[in-house]
């Protein structure tokens, strides 16, 4: 198996994200925000904004974005990009969702704790 | 010497409706004091503008507003109304006519303006309860009744009353569909390209539309239930609203022995078979022709009231007539052949991105008619254009861009000739409404709409009757100021908005959205914490605060810093603080090495850089030592800041910290548009400087000075002298009323001081002033703060909301 192959990890379920609310898997390095819409899409960034750094998984969210807590940059859930007249990108990590279970698509395997 | 006043002849109207009522104004501007009139209306009440019940069901209008004759009318004209009462019989041989109720009156004149009755399709179960048409008043009180208690309507008919009626259930909260018959929805009114971008529209709000939909049956037991297809297709429906076209409401005019066909057949003159019997508007047949618009009923009426009176000897001649739909957000007009045949030509404009197609249909160089979608504020060019068969070979290359091709240029009223209608709701030319503005020193929109009613219908018209009032007045024209929406997911503003949400009982962010038309699928940052406040201060104890519509601060329960850090500030009543909870603080600092402390500008003490998943271990040591959430993060009641006062102070003449404590004591807790902040001072010195904050008390001799509307910040405002009062309890009751005024009366994120700019301190003096008015604010205030005076804190530490602090997972 080499370092490029996706491990699919599974971090909780649905359900323990309200709807239109993130909560955070913490990594080493940067935390990931995983994101649940109103109509149970998931979607997970890197809890960075990329304007000053703003925890994502704080902010509000609305349609497929969310809008950073700090200075109200928004940002596309299913791209990481910044919407104008805003410019950047977040880093986006690839999940599923199967059987109710969120799955994070990860370079390495890794041990998980919840 | 004996004056005998000559006899009136005696004139009844049977219809207390749009034509007849305007049949009976004519009348009156010809031979004022020569009929004694009667008028019988089977609805009880004034006459009130049909065509704006579309508005009234989708909450834009209120029945007040669309009432175009109220009972004083009647009275100031010395008309005997009789409301309530249809007329069931006409006696011809003895020239009465007698009421339901067994009113009888007798005519030398009579007119009959009985209207029109949707037809209802006869399928199986067309009796159902629940099954209604979209004519009158009481059509829509049953549907606002509906949309209270159920949520599946359908609408059977996409023309233009239907698709109105649908919209406007949409606006309740409905889950509207619509079943059409042809292929293209309004295709009376609509080619099928725009018929297309309506639908598209349509579709975007949630309407669910079935075209080609041949309904078969209507199910149910004790009321209606399903809709059945002719396809087998059933839908589940709690109200279904039969708009399939309306029919000549003849049968009191054949009881009569009336000649009839498909309605009422009048000569040119609108004269019956009877010579003393005429007829006017919905209920007649002119020619083979029946009418549903409202643009020729006016010119019935004048031709009616020229025949009655004697004036003149005019001929009804059918006009050509204009469509508007009135559906908010949807601009469209079409007149005359717009579908155009061999002889015609097309001349076309689309810009598929704004959604406009302007189609022109050509015959000889002339303009036989016409659609706009999605820009049709030159409508009124067009059509006038059409009906007087206009030359328009000179300007065929460029008349699809309007009357004025210059960019920026207003849409053209100065343009226009005399003639041009304006306002197709009520047929008022340009001609009248200059004529209007010039002889009665008209100033203002409103003005024009009380003396000419030009603009007082669907409003479509507005901006053109504006420009013409810049275009009389010159300079001295302003215009009312537009309306800023919230957010851009809507075209509501916060007024409208605060207003929509306690008249129609708006209880959910969802049903906000979608009773006011929200175009997105669940707002944005900017609308929903308004919403969620709005929604707080309109029903307390009944609304469930949505903590994904409040920023992360009040989320949290802390300030989010820029490292992602909280800082963390306690209570502490009107600034004062006792050793043991110091040091309480004081461990807290030191058992979870919170980097900085800081008093703040409000006599509190900050702890910053708490790291969140310690929040709750912080407020379970901090609540230990009877300390709660001092609110420093919320849209609320911030601080009571107070001076030492007359306990300690040598020029102190009141117990200010008493005061500020007791202030406190009362308003913690409560969420108020923008951050609130009081202070109490002593003496006239003012040490807490009390003067720029929010509701500010300053001790005199005498009592107390209740300051308002003041704040630090980017623009500095020194309060407002609101009321000098003298006991403790007044403060209280001021302070508290002044609080509630301020959070049912503001915008979301609007400060004291702004929203008094707004709305003008004398205006929050008088309020405040009625003692029943402070009383019965500062009761809605307390009854709310039962709701919201438990601490935050507490809860949290106690594990309450847990998600919002520990991660989903952890990644070693």
């Amino acid at each position: 198996m080499d370092g490029r192959t996706t491990i699919w990890m599974d971090v909780g379920h649905i359900d323990d994200i309200p709807h239109l609310r993130s909560r955070v898997v913490s990594m080493p390095g940067c935390d990931i925000a995983v994101f649940r819409t109103a109509d149970d899409q998931v979607f997970a960034l890197y809890d960075r904004c990329p304007h000053k750094a703003g925890k994502l998984s704080q902010g509000i969210v609305h349609g497929t974005s969310v809008t950073c807590p700090l200075h109200n940059w928004v940002i596309g859930l299913a791209d990481g990009q910044a919407q104008e007249p805003d410019e950047g990108c977040v880093h986006r990590v690839p999940v599923r969702v199967r059987e109710g279970r969120i799955l994070l698509g990860v370079g390495q395997p890794s041990g998980v704790a919840a | 010497m004996n004056m005998i006043a000559p006899k009136r002849s005696r004139l009844v109207l049977v219809g207390n409706g749009m034509a007849g009522v305007r049949a009976v104004e004519e009348i009156l501007a010809r031979a004022p004091q020569t009929f004694q009139i009667t008028v019988f209306g089977a609805e009880p009440h004034g006459n009130y503008n049909r065509i704006m019940l579309s508005p009234v069901l989708a909450g834009e209008k209120t029945f007040e507003a669309i009432t175009t004759h109220p009972r004083s009318w009647y009275e100031e004209n010395e008309i005997e109304l009789i409301a309530g009462e249809p007329v069931v019989t006409i006696d011809r041989a003895a020239k009465t006519v007698t009421g339901a109720l067994g009113t009888t009156r007798p005519y030398d004149v009579l007119i009959l303006a009985t209207g029109s009755n949707p037809i209802i399709i006869p399928v199986p179960g067309h009796r159902l309860p629940g099954v209604i048409g979209f004519r009158d008043i009481a059509d829509v009180g049953t549907m606002l009744a509906v949309a209270k208690t159920h949520r599946k309507a359908i609408v059977i008919g996409g023309g233009l009353l239907g698709l109105e009626a649908a919209n406007g259930l949409l606006r309740n909260g409905m889950d509207v569909t619509v079943l059409h018959l042809m292929p293209t929805l309004m295709e009376r009114q609509l080619d099928p390209v725009s018929a297309g971008l309506l639908k598209a529209e349509l579709e975007g709000r949630g309407m669910r539309i079935l075209t080609e939909a041949n309904t078969a049956a209507i199910h149910g037991a004790d009321r209606v239930g399903a809709v059945e297809l002719k396809d087998g297709t059933r839908l589940d429906a709690d109200l279904v609203v039969m708009s399939a076209g309306i029919r000549p409401n003849i049968a009191l005019a054949k009881d009569a022995g009336l000649a009839c066909n498909r309605g009422i057949q009048v000569d040119d003159g609108m004269r019956t078979s009877d010579p003393a019997v005429f007829a006017v508007g919905e209920c007649i047949e002119h020619r083979g022709a029946v009418f549903g618009l409202v643009a020729p009923l006016w010119d019935m009426a004048k031709v009616l009231a020229d025949r009655i009176t004697g004036t003149a000897e005019t001929d009804y001649v059918p006009a050509i007539t204009g469509t508007r739909l009135k559906v908010t957000g949807v601009d469209m007009f079409s007149a005359g052949d717009f579908m155009g045949d061999d002889t015609t030509e097309d001349i076309v404009f689309r810009d598929a991105r704004r959604g406009v197609h302007k189609k022109l249909v050509v015959r000889d160089d002339k303009l036989v008619g016409c659609v706009l979608y999605g820009a049709a504020a030159d409508g009124s060019w067009y059509f006038d254009m059409i009906r007087n068969g206009t030359d328009v070979g000179a300007i065929r290359d460029t008349m699809v861009f309007g009357p004025s091709i210059a960019p920026g240029a207003p849409a053209g009223v100065e343009t226009l000739p005399d003639t041009a209608e304006i306002c197709g709701c009520n047929g008022v030319s340009k001609g009248t409404i200059l004529a209007a503005i010039d002889k009665h020193k008209l100033t203002t929109l409103d003005q024009v709409r009380g003396r000419t009613k030009a603009s007082s219908s669907c409003g479509s018209c507005t901006c053109q009757v504006e420009a013409l009032l810049g275009l009389a007045l010159g300079g001295d024209y302003k215009a009312a100021p537009k309306v800023k929406p919230v957010c851009k997911c809507t075209g509501v503003g916060h007024g409208e908005l605060r207003k929509a949400i306690v008249a129609r009982q708006l209880k959910t962010i969802p049903a906000v959205m979608q009773a006011m038309g929200w175009t997105t699928p669940d707002g944005c940052a900017s609308c929903r914490p308004a919403l969620n406040y709005y929604l707080l201060c309109a029903w307390p104890g009944e609304y469930v605060d949505a903590s994904a519509s409040r920023f992360v601060n009040e989320r949290m329960h802390a300030n989010i810093q820029k490292d992602g850090t909280y800082s963390v500030v306690p209570r502490m009543w009107g600034g004062t603080t006792t050793a043991a909870e110091l040091r309480a603080i004081a461990d807290v600092v030191d058992k979870f090495q919170i980097p900085s402390v800081k008093v703040t500008g409000g006599q509190r003490i900050d702890l910053l850089g708490v790291k969140k998943d310690d929040l709750p271990a912080v407020w379970k040591d901090l609540n230990a030592a009877g300390m709660v959430s001092g609110h420093a993060y919320g849209k609320a009641l911030r601080t009571v800041k107070t001076c030492v006062g007359s306990e300690w102070c040598r020029f102190g003449t009141q117990d200010s910290t008493g005061m500020g404590v007791a202030l406190e004591k009362m308003t913690w807790g409560s969420w108020t548009p923008h951050k609130t902040k009081m202070a109490v001072s002593g003496c006239p010195r003012n040490c807490a400087e009390a003067t720029i904050k929010d509701f500010g008390v300053v001790a005199t001799e005498a009592g107390w000075d209740l300051h308002v509307g003041g704040n630090g910040g980017i623009k500095v405002r020194v309060t407002d002298l609101l009321a000098k009062v003298t006991t403790g309890e007044e403060v209280l009751e001021y302070a508290g009323a002044f609080m509630q005024f301020y959070r049912e009366d503001a915008w979301y994120l609007e400060r004291t001081a702004p929203w008094i700019e707004r709305v003008g301190i004398e205006t929050v003096r008088e309020t405040l002033a009625d003692p029943a008015t402070r009383k019965a604010l500062h009761e809605r205030f307390l009854y709310s703060q039962r709701f919201s005076q438990d601490d935050p804190w507490t809860d949290r530490a106690q594990g309450a909301e847990a998600h919002e602090f520990k991660p989903l997972a952890e990644v070693s």
